[in-house]
């Protein structure tokens, strides 16, 4: 089975479906940020069960980082070997008559999203390590998440940074989400319909994150 | 027409390389392109220059032998369109072309504008067939019955020539498309269900020992390809692998 795994067809299969599901982590993920800008109490209930519900933090958790390391790895592991597959490139090369900008520079893109990560990991998730793993749950230590995220996007800086690397996401995911279903194998069935799904999906998510963004900065002012 | 022609010229598969300024007068825009190229070659060679080596068999679009890189387009900027197939009226008088061989690890120059692609051949022995016993009792094909869309699906599939357009177009130089035509046109018919596991499994091994680059869906050989093989062949081809895999 182990030869297999090596196999390109194989790698892309795991990078469809690594792919697939960080996208429903990101419809998760812009469920409950939405909801901060409808009812700051119920986003606030929702991000206290994320953050301090066993099975979130100790099994979906990992599962997720382990899949975005999965999928930027896999990502850079086959751009090394796509790029020998031609030592010797065209004098000239219209690769703009056949293809979109988006499916030539997913590593651009993917890297992009990556260093955004960084970014929001800096912002959201190391700063809550202490109080979720430190002392246990003890209620009277809750913070309050939506004062938490409305003073983060106070910073215009920050909030031009999210707006960018959404935009980049937005691009990401116009070539990724319908090629995932290519990858595995599902291309060639219902493809119009998952077309017109994924591409929607594509750009409305990134729109939403946005949205979120710029609700909270001028919401505030 | 009078045209400016930047064409690789090679020795041969050992040497370095280079693009070549060429001018040439008197072309008839309803030759085709590689008419125009035998003209050049009889013109260089009154010159008792060396005459520029390129792939052709058929002239008439299903051998699949001619190929060229023609203005950073597989067969040219035609759609569904050998090169054999292109005429010249599709370019301007005083037009500067830019003619390559079609470029891949897997598809080495020979000399001049000739690619070796036989790496193509390998795959397809790998398991491009079905076993057929031929001792006398051979069953007729046409007595297995077929479904239409099948029978039409596999004879898109079928209409791959493996010219190879799709790896040069394809900026990660993958043979996905031509490796799924193939695969595909025995998916979907009886024949080739007997050896579907070690075909799938077998034609991505030597694909991927070819040299060739993974597909990452662009589509370009779809747009590129002359016969209009569909990227969802790519997908089948996926799933046969994934579907063979697992069977062990």
């Amino acid at each position: 089975m182990g030869r297999y795994l090596n196999t390109t067809v194989a790698k892309k299969f795991a990078m469809g479906l690594s792919g697939l599901f960080l996208v429903s982590f990101l419809l998760m993920h812009v469920t409950v940020n939405f909801v901060s800008t409808v009812s700051p109490s119920v986003y606030n209930s929702l991000s206290e069960f994320m953050g301090y519900n066993f099975v979130v933090q100790l099994l979906l958790q990992p599962i997720l980082v382990i899949g975005v390391v999965f999928h930027f790895v896999m990502g850079m592991v086959l751009e090394v070997n796509n790029r020998k597959a031609r030592p010797i490139g065209y004098e000239k090369f219209d690769k703009s008559s056949n293809t979109t900008w988006m499916s030539r520079n997913m590593i651009i893109t993917g890297i992009v999203i990556l260093l955004f990560l960084g970014l929001h990991m800096y912002d959201f998730f190391f700063p809550e390590l202490a109080y979720k793993f430190g002392n246990g749950y003890d209620a009277a230590q809750v913070p309050d998440f939506y004062t938490g995220l409305v003073a983060k996007f106070q910073d215009p800086i920050r909030v031009g940074i999210y707006v960018l690397s959404f935009v980049f996401l937005m691009l990401h995911l116009l070539h990724g989400f319908y090629g995932s279903f290519q990858s595995i194998g599902w291309g060639d069935r219902n493809s119009r319909a998952l077309k017109g799904f994924a591409k929607w999906f594509s750009i409305l998510v990134p729109l939403l994150f946005i949205y979120i963004a710029l609700f909270h900065y001028f919401g505030s002012l | 027409m009078k045209l400016f022609l930047k064409i690789w010229r090679q020795e041969n598969a050992q040497a370095k390389g280079q693009m070549v300024d060429y001018t040439i007068d008197g072309i008839d825009p309803n030759m085709s392109f590689l008419e125009m190229l035998d003209v050049l070659n009889e013109q260089l060679v009154a010159e008792n220059k060396e005459p520029i080596e390129f792939d052709h068999d058929c002239r008439e679009g299903i051998c699949g032998t001619c190929s060229l890189q023609i203005n950073g387009q597989p067969h040219g900027p035609d759609r569904l369109t050998t090169t054999c197939q292109l005429h010249m009226r599709k370019f301007k008088d005083g037009d500067t072309i830019y003619i390559e061989p079609f470029r891949a690890k897997a598809f080495p120059v020979v000399k001049d504008l000739v690619i070796d692609r036989s790496s193509f051949e390998r795959i397809q022995q790998a398991g491009g067939y079905v076993s057929v016993n031929t001792s006398g009792n051979t069953i007729d094909a046409n007595t297995i019955p077929v479904d239409k869309e099948s029978a039409d699906t596999a004879f898109d599939s079928a209409a791959c020539i493996g010219c190879g357009a799709c790896v040069a177009a394809c900026k990660n130089a993958s043979a996905a498309l031509f490796v799924g035509a193939k695969i595909s046109q025995f998916a979907n018919l009886p024949q080739g269900q007997v050896e579907a596991t070690q075909r799938a499994i077998n034609m991505v091994n030597q694909m991927d020992a070819e040299g060739f680059g993974s597909c990452t869906n662009t589509g370009a050989c779809e747009i590129e390809c002359p016969k209009g093989i569909k990227l969802t062949n790519i997908a089948t081809m996926n799933r046969e692998y994934i579907k063979a895999t697992t069977k062990g």
